[in-house]
């Protein structure tokens, strides 16, 4: 905010003409930033972008509704379909597989970030927003933010399904938030990624295809929709090392959805699964946070 | 000291498998305050190029830039509390009506809900919009959308506004309501630096015209001082039928000083020195050849002729090409 207020008073010049009400007065005066630190303006700038993605959510709400419908598609074709095939003791297969589609539904949800950062860069709001006096890194946690709102949205809609199709939660409330955090958290993580690849590639379309080749084997090889003990040796190696698995076994621990008796992997991250998705999300956040801002700072059509 | 002043400006971009393109090749330039200059050049001449380095959004390999004294490559935070920017592209979201997209780049001045509400209901009855203020912009025509983009680049009343191609791709129509609405703007003293690749636009709105080929500035001066660096007058002939081009072509350059060019399809140009006597020679001999003619006259060079003369090219009015500096 250094020399703001030197420049603009030299800035005024004489009007060649009678500026009248009605013209916007460039003349007349600049208009000055209220007081406000850093801190604060990130604040509102993080608000403001925020907003501006879920306006776009109420705006097309078509964007909503098949995010939403295509979790409640999953928890009924996999109960119907596999949950007779697949034998699961305990409470059966609709309570092993919930946790499975919380996770790959939020894991999903953050390309959205991807898709949108590359469609602002290429509809040239991007260019817009670097011409303002605003926070770059605010852009970016107002998208990903847009994202967390409509995970959290899917995980209502979702977990209401799966209650009528006779999934239950066997843990203590807490436990049962601490599951749901750890889900948005990993996806939240997982936003900045498609974030940054948003902003690497040259077309929406790229990161909507991109993001099917690498989050489907991500969250299919893994202990989402069958039990990985099952799966040949190299899959069920890639699937006891898949964070998606860490975060599906934590997820079902912390809702109670593991039968006793149940076997789990011998690698570290099968045994201490909560610990691995928060590593996980620690590393992702503080490689991809800075990438990304750093990235937004050159950024332009 | 200008207002708006850069030097030796160079900007390189590699594309893939070709060879450095040298979108600004030592460009100068020098905009004094409360006037307007428009930035006249072909495409991929490194008009956008220039505007994207003095709005902060691109960095130039080397050379320098100020606007009222403040460096842009040093303070772009600066710079950017004090200039608008509209692009060739209207830069608006779509989902968000007219009157949400200018309280949202108010807010991002940080200039608190009330002023920015204020400010947006100002422009949105400025430009016209007070009817569609409340739609999403997506419904809006393309002269709709430049007006909301133009407007979020007045948003603070900024002192130096950036206008990039501000009406390509518009129809006739919206394109002289466009040009009105600038010359309002401009006439109370806000710094304009205009690009344009329309010769009409440049002659009608700016103060100085800087014309750049390949990255750099081949003449500047007002409108007038280009035509007179041309020189001569012109005399010009349109001919009622198509098939008499030759002969008017060879007519022409005997009595001209330079070569003979057509422009809109009938209409043969050529400089000549004295234009009056010229001008009547040139009529007996057409007449005399069993040439028809629509209109006969004598006119002062244009800044097509300009262009021509300066860059050895014709203007171009190509729409859907842009450059690209990405």
């Amino acid at each position: 905010m250094s020399g703001s207020s030197t420049t603009n008073s030299a800035a005024a010049p004489v009007p060649k003409t009678p500026v009248t009400a009605k013209t916007t007065g460039a003349a007349s005066r600049t208009l000055q930033p209220i007081p406000g630190s850093a801190v604060s303006r990130f604040l509102s700038d993080g608000w403001v972008t925020t907003w501006r993605n879920l306006m776009k959510i109420i705006r097309v709400p078509e964007i909503l509704l098949f995010s939403l419908i295509q979790p409640i598609m999953f928890v009924l074709l996999f109960t119907f379909v596999f949950g007779a095939a697949i034998d699961i003791p305990g409470e059966g297969y609709t309570s092993f597989l919930m946790a499975g589609i919380f996770a790959q539904t939020v894991v999903f949800g953050s390309t959205y970030s991807g898709a949108a950062m590359a469609q602002d860069l290429k509809d040239g709001i991007i260019d817009r927003f670097r011409t303002l006096p605003m926070s770059g890194a605010a852009v970016l946690v107002g998208r990903t933010n847009g994202d967390l709102v409509i995970n959290a949205l899917s995980m209502i809609v979702m977990m209401i399904t799966g209650f009528i199709v006779g999934w239950r939660v066997n843990s203590s409330p807490l436990e049962f938030l601490a599951g749901v955090a750890l889900l948005l958290l990993f996806a939240y993580a997982f936003s900045w990624v498609m974030a940054f690849l948003g902003m690497s590639v040259k077309s929406p379309e790229i990161i909507n295809n991109a993001s099917f080749l690498i989050l489907f084997p991500l969250t299919f090889i893994s202990n989402a929709f069958v039990p990985s003990e099952n799966l040949p040796t190299p899959l069920r190696i890639f699937a006891e090392w898949n964070p998606v698995s860490s975060l599906v076994q934590s997820a079902r621990e912390l809702f109670g959805n593991v039968p006793p008796g149940t076997p789990v992997g011998d690698a570290w991250t099968a045994q201490n699964p909560i610990a691995t998705v928060l590593l996980g999300v620690t590393v992702l956040l503080l490689i991809f946070v800075p990438l990304s801002i750093r990235k937004f700072a050159t950024l332009s059509r | 000291m200008a207002f708006i002043e850069a030097s030796e400006l160079v900007k390189t971009y590699t594309p893939k498998g070709a060879p450095v393109v040298r979108a600004l090749d030592g460009l100068d330039l020098e905009v004094p305050q409360g006037t307007v200059t428009a930035l006249l050049g072909p495409n991929g001449a490194g008009k956008t190029t220039t505007v994207k380095v003095l709005t902060t959004l691109i960095s130039p390999d080397s050379g320098s830039a100020t606007i009222d004294g403040i460096d842009v490559l040093n303070d772009p935070q600066s710079i950017r509390r004090m200039i608008g920017a509209s692009g060739q592209y209207a830069a608006v979201d779509e989902n968000l009506t007219g009157f949400e997209n200018l309280m949202m780049v108010g807010k991002l001045y940080h200039l608190g809900s009330k002023v920015a509400r204020q400010r947006a209901a100002e422009l949105i009855e400025l430009f016209d919009l007070v009817e569609s203020q409340n739609r999403p912009v997506k419904g809006y025509s393309g002269g709709m959308r430049r007006r909301i983009d133009l407007a979020g680049a007045l948003v603070i009343r900024p002192p130096v506004l950036f206008l990039d191609e501000p009406t390509t791709g518009l129809d006739p129509r919206s394109r002289l309501g466009l040009w009105d609405v600038i010359e309002t703007l401009v006439s109370d003293g806000t710094t304009v630096l205009l690009t344009t690749q329309y010769l009409e636009e440049a002659d009608r709105l700016a103060d100085s015209i800087s014309v750049i080929d390949n990255g750099r500035v081949i003449a500047r001066g007002t409108a007038d001082e280009l035509k007179a660096s041309v020189g001569g007058q012109r005399v010009a002939l349109t001919v009622v039928d198509e098939s008499d081009g030759d002969a008017v072509r060879s007519l022409l350059a005997s009595h001209g000083t330079g070569e003979p060019v057509v422009t809109a399809g009938r209409t043969w140009v050529v400089p000549v020195d004295d234009g009056p006597s010229a001008l009547g020679a040139i009529v007996s001999a057409a007449s005399a050849a069993g040439i028809a003619l629509h209109d006969a006259g004598m006119r002062r060079p244009t800044l097509d002729d300009v262009f021509l003369q300066l860059t050895g090219h014709a203007a171009e009015h190509d729409e859907e090409t842009t450059e690209s500096a990405a």
